[in-house]
């Protein structure tokens, strides 16, 4: 006759499960990271020549100590930044002192005017972080707006909601053009 | 005709635990699962600023942090309160940045290095001053990628 085995007494089994449980949440984080990418220009060490942008081509942005915004040297608010910044990039009214339009065949999309604009952003070095990132979200909102647009004119839904080639198209037809100065204080 | 139950005092039974150890065993998986090990413990504290236009960071082990912020309470006393930079586990200059870019590296499949990307959480209240040493480092030290760590902002602020 086989013998029985005597049953394993089951119940200090919730309280391990409960200690790694507890283990679990102390030592272990949740919070996914989110922010605003932007990739570095290389380091040179010379002095660098002016790059060869034309004038009208260049949107200056400064932002000064006081976290005062300046436009083109006209001193502007934060919340007039994004419209600018479109109205710029996009020219609609083939605006001489506006930027230049090159005529680029791109796929899925055909020929499409790429604006050669770039803004140039330069801060102080007592220009607070939150205005710095407020100016960089203002700026980046403009081109979204700018892409969501073309991508409804194109394929009827936002950027976001694009299969990855039709981003690539449309990322090819606005660019990401955000230029940081060298670091200078500026009054 | 209504039927009149007599009222009979019912004892509740103890209840069951045979499957608490089940229900603590699934929590347990559930955290297992959706967390991340805490690797750095902070030295400085820092509040991050808001944006609307924030994109999620993909690959968490191509994600190198500097953190950027006034010391934490307990160590204020010994370092003061301007902001300071966190490199691993201790405060550091911005001169080390170009070191630790090249470890961090070193942490990486040769395949990968190329993607690494560098999150910048600074505290918003601090001046741009250390943040753009910071960026500068990076240069010199060809971590191109960087992000700067935001919360989405709470209100609907868009203007």
């Amino acid at each position: 006759m086989a013998r029985k085995t005597p049953e394993i007494n089951a119940s200090s089994m919730a309280d391990i499960a409960f200690l790694l449980l507890i283990f679990f949440l102390v030592a272990t984080t949740m919070d996914i990271d989110s922010g605003l990418n932007r990739v570095l220009p290389p380091w040179s060490d010379k002095p660098q020549d002016a790059p060869d942008i034309k004038e009208r081509n260049l949107m200056f942005v400064h932002v000064n100590k006081y976290d005062q915004i300046a436009v083109q040297g006209e001193v502007i608010d934060i919340t007039q930044l994004k419209d600018r910044a479109k109205e710029f990039v996009l020219n609609r009214a083939d605006d001489k002192n506006m930027p230049e339009k090159e005529t680029k065949k791109i796929d899925l999309i055909g020929e499409y005017p790429v604006s050669k604009g770039v803004i140039s952003l330069q801060n102080d070095r007592a220009t607070s972080y939150e205005m710095y990132i407020k100016v960089q979200n203002e700026l980046t909102r403009a081109f979204n707006e700018i892409r969501d647009e073309l991508s409804k004119a194109h394929f009827g839904r936002n950027f976001a909601e694009l299969e990855k080639h039709q981003q690539d198209a449309i990322i090819d037809a606005v660019p990401l053009k955000i230029s940081e100065a060298e670091p200078q204080n500026i009054k | 005709m209504a039927v009149i139950r007599k009222k009979e005092k019912k004892e509740i039974g103890q209840i069951s635990t045979t499957s608490l150890p089940d229900i603590v065993f699934m929590i347990l998986f559930f955290f297992m699962v959706s967390t991340s090990m805490k690797e750095t413990e902070l030295v400085v504290q820092f509040k991050a600023p808001e944006a609307t236009e924030i994109q999620k960071l993909e690959n968490k082990s191509l994600v190198s942090y500097i953190y950027v912020g006034p010391p934490v309470a307990s160590l204020q006393a010994k370092f003061g309160q301007a902001p300071k930079l966190q490199l691993n586990n201790t405060f550091s200059d911005p001169e080390q940045i170009g070191q630790f870019v090249a470890s961090e590296r070193d942490n990486l499949n040769e395949a990968d290095r190329n993607k690494m990307t560098v999150c910048i959480k600074a505290d918003k209240e601090t001046r741009m001053g250390i943040i753009t040493d910071v960026k500068q480092e990076l240069r010199k030290a060809e971590a191109y990628k960087v992000s700067y760590a935001a919360n989405r902002a709470a209100g609907n602020y868009r203007y």
